[in-house]
């Protein structure tokens, strides 16, 4: 597998290489070069800012298309509770479970069923009184990989459990195999995703050897389809798929839903990358060390505002309010004692190599830092971004770094030009931020 | 080997602004590739000191110097000064005001803490002229 896959990639026809994603990536991850966006793989965290955010959408998450489910004989989807807020006017989600076998799928088993067995996992691992305090949740990818990059001390603060989407994934075909009989390898288990950083986690995952889910699609690829079935009414009816998730697993959707599960009030949930961001650099400067549990979502409103999905996360979060108003609280439990082992991650999530770091010896850093340093006095702060880093800071890094040359800062490079012409037209020549205003009042 | 030399101006009465310079200060030891405990205690000494600032001086200076073996810092400040030092260092003694304690600072731990994560500390303070804390973290 390979180490960098990244389900967020770039469609170079369509770049016009503007300077929108460089400014909007959390971990500074993208470059202009040649006119188009370059993401640079050790950095990219698959949160999806970029593609929210591109306004000639030529940035996109590579996902399955429904016509790769048929190299399976027996194909299992997995819906994300968030698929189920993209309705409007249903009282619960069973319509949604019936419509998703006409896509081609043989059964559908609900990530939200799983999601109350991970709730009640994590409760009892919280009981057990021996994780590191503040405990970070580890079901957003996005941010397990923020984490890994900008905080890999924090790292060891991971709750050391599957996300709700892996366990799932293992029922399903567990169940499929006792039921048909057939291998492992003949069933195909596929994600209904909400984001990225997900696709990216099956194919690449961290903490485990091998994914239990074998492909994905985006909601906002078959919620159309979806939603023209349900219109057809019963015609299509499936008579034993019924809801089998309460309150707590469809919460999971949305921020908050995760710490709502494991029942402390002594915890926190925070959703969007820049206040993910916030949160971690308060657990480093140890802030929130007497908090026992800590939610966190890359995206805004938590998975419902995943890039994948339809619906505005507001409005989801609304329906799905709606949508499990009369629903009882759990459906699922563990039937056995303490923690089943595959609950557990197999493997605690290894830091990559230092991104942070400008050097391999503190003492050549040093060097690097000083003529960052220098840089910084003579360039304009402006962070236009037109030299194809998002920052003059992250421009002077990729100086340092041997990736950049001092004159792609065209300000810094005009003033230089204005130094050495000894024209008339020398106020010209002086970039317009820095000239006098004469044009307007 | 020369030093880098860092400078941050901490301004007062103001929290939201509090533990900007040490959010900085860590971007910069990671950079530099500290190891990740050195960068923690360095950060939580100079947040310490800029809650301290904010709270009791109307803000002040940090003057960071960085050398591979050692992170000294002077937290600088014009504010009332300490009259009893030893008395200032006891834990959850404090002399923050009612309305700084309602959110949730001035608990009387920020020069406890400050001690608790560095390796040198030492307080040069005069009543109506200011505070002055020298700190080392050494790299071991």
């Amino acid at each position: 597998m390979d180490a960098f896959f990244h389900s967020v990639r770039l469609d170079k026809d369509k770049c016009k290489g503007c300077t929108n994603c460089i400014k909007r990536c959390p971990t500074q991850a993208i470059r202009v070069r040649s006119g188009k966006a370059h993401i640079i793989k050790e950095l990219c965290i698959d949160c999806g800012e970029c593609i929210r955010v591109c306004p000639h959408h030529a940035k996109y998450a590579s996902r399955d298309s429904l016509s790769q489910i048929v190299q399976y004989k027996y194909r299992i989807a997995l819906p994300a509770p968030a698929l189920y807020a993209q309705f409007n006017n249903l009282e619960d989600a069973t319509p949604i479970l019936r419509a998703i076998p006409l896509l081609g799928f043989d059964a559908v088993f609900e990530v939200a069923a799983a999601a109350e067995l991970i709730s009640e996992a994590t409760r009892r691992l919280m009981k057990e009184n021996k994780l590191k305090k503040p405990v970070i949740s580890s079901a957003c990818p996005a941010v397990v990989r923020l984490i890994r990059v900008c905080f890999p001390d924090l790292l060891e603060n991971l709750l050391p459990i599957n996300p709700p989407v892996e366990e799932a994934a293992r029922l399903a075909r567990e169940y499929a195999m006792k039921e048909t009989g057939l291998r492992a390898s003949e069933i195909g288990v596929f994600f209904i995703s909400p984001c990225p950083a997900k696709i990216t986690s099956f194919k690449n995952p961290l903490g485990m050897q091998k994914s239990n889910v074998d492909g994905a699609v985006g909601i906002n690829d078959i919620y159309p389809v979806l939603l023209k079935i349900m219109e057809k009414g019963d015609k299509y009816d499936i008579p034993d798929a019924e809801q089998n998730s309460g309150i707590i697993g469809m919460s999971w959707a949305t921020s908050g839903g995760e710490v709502s599960g494991i029942l402390n009030e002594n915890s926190l949930a925070a959703d969007g990358i820049e206040n993910c961001m916030n949160i971690l650099e308060e657990i480093e400067t140890g802030t929130l060390d007497s908090v026992d549990f800590i939610e966190l979502n890359a995206c805004q409103g938590g998975c419902v505002g995943g890039c994948l999905t339809s619906e505005n996360p507001y409005i989801a979060k609304s329906r799905l309010i709606k949508l499990r108003k009369y629903a009882p609280v759990s459906r699922n439990n563990i039937k056995v004692e303490g923690i089943p082992a595959h609950f557990l991650k197999e493997s605690p999530i290894e830091p990559c190599d230092d991104v942070m770091k400008l050097a391999d010896s503190v003492s050549e850093a040093m060097t690097r830092m000083k003529r960052m340093n220098e840089l910084l006095e003579v360039f304009p702060g402006l962070d236009c971004g037109t030299c194809g880093a998002p920052t003059c800071r992250a421009l002077a890094e990729d100086i340092v770094r041997g990736f950049a040359h001092e004159d792609d800062c065209v300000f810094r490079m005009k003033q230089n030009l204005a130094q050495l012409e000894n024209s008339d037209d020398f106020e010209s020549l002086i970039p317009a931020p820095f000239r006098e205003n004469t044009e307007q009042n | 080997m020369d030093s880098i030399k860092l400078h941050y101006d901490v301004s007062g009465n103001d929290f939201t602004c509090a533990g900007e310079a040490s959010g900085k200060i860590k971007r910069e030891l990671k950079g530099l590739g500290f190891p990740n405990d050195i960068i923690r205690n360095v950060a939580i000494a100079v947040y310490e000191g800029e809650i301290n600032m904010v709270i009791h001086a109307g803000g002040g200076v940090i003057d960071v110097e960085i050398t591979p073996e050692c992170i000294s810092l002077d937290l600088i400040d014009e504010g009332p000064g300490i009259p009893d030092i030893s008395l200032a260092m006891k834990e959850g003694f404090s002399t923050a005001p009612e309305n700084v304690r309602q959110l949730g600072f001035g608990a009387g731990m920020g020069l406890p803490n400050i001690k608790k994560y560095t390796d040198e500390m030492v307080i040069d303070s005069e009543v109506g002229v200011g505070t002055t804390i020298h700190l080392k973290v050494f790299v071991k």
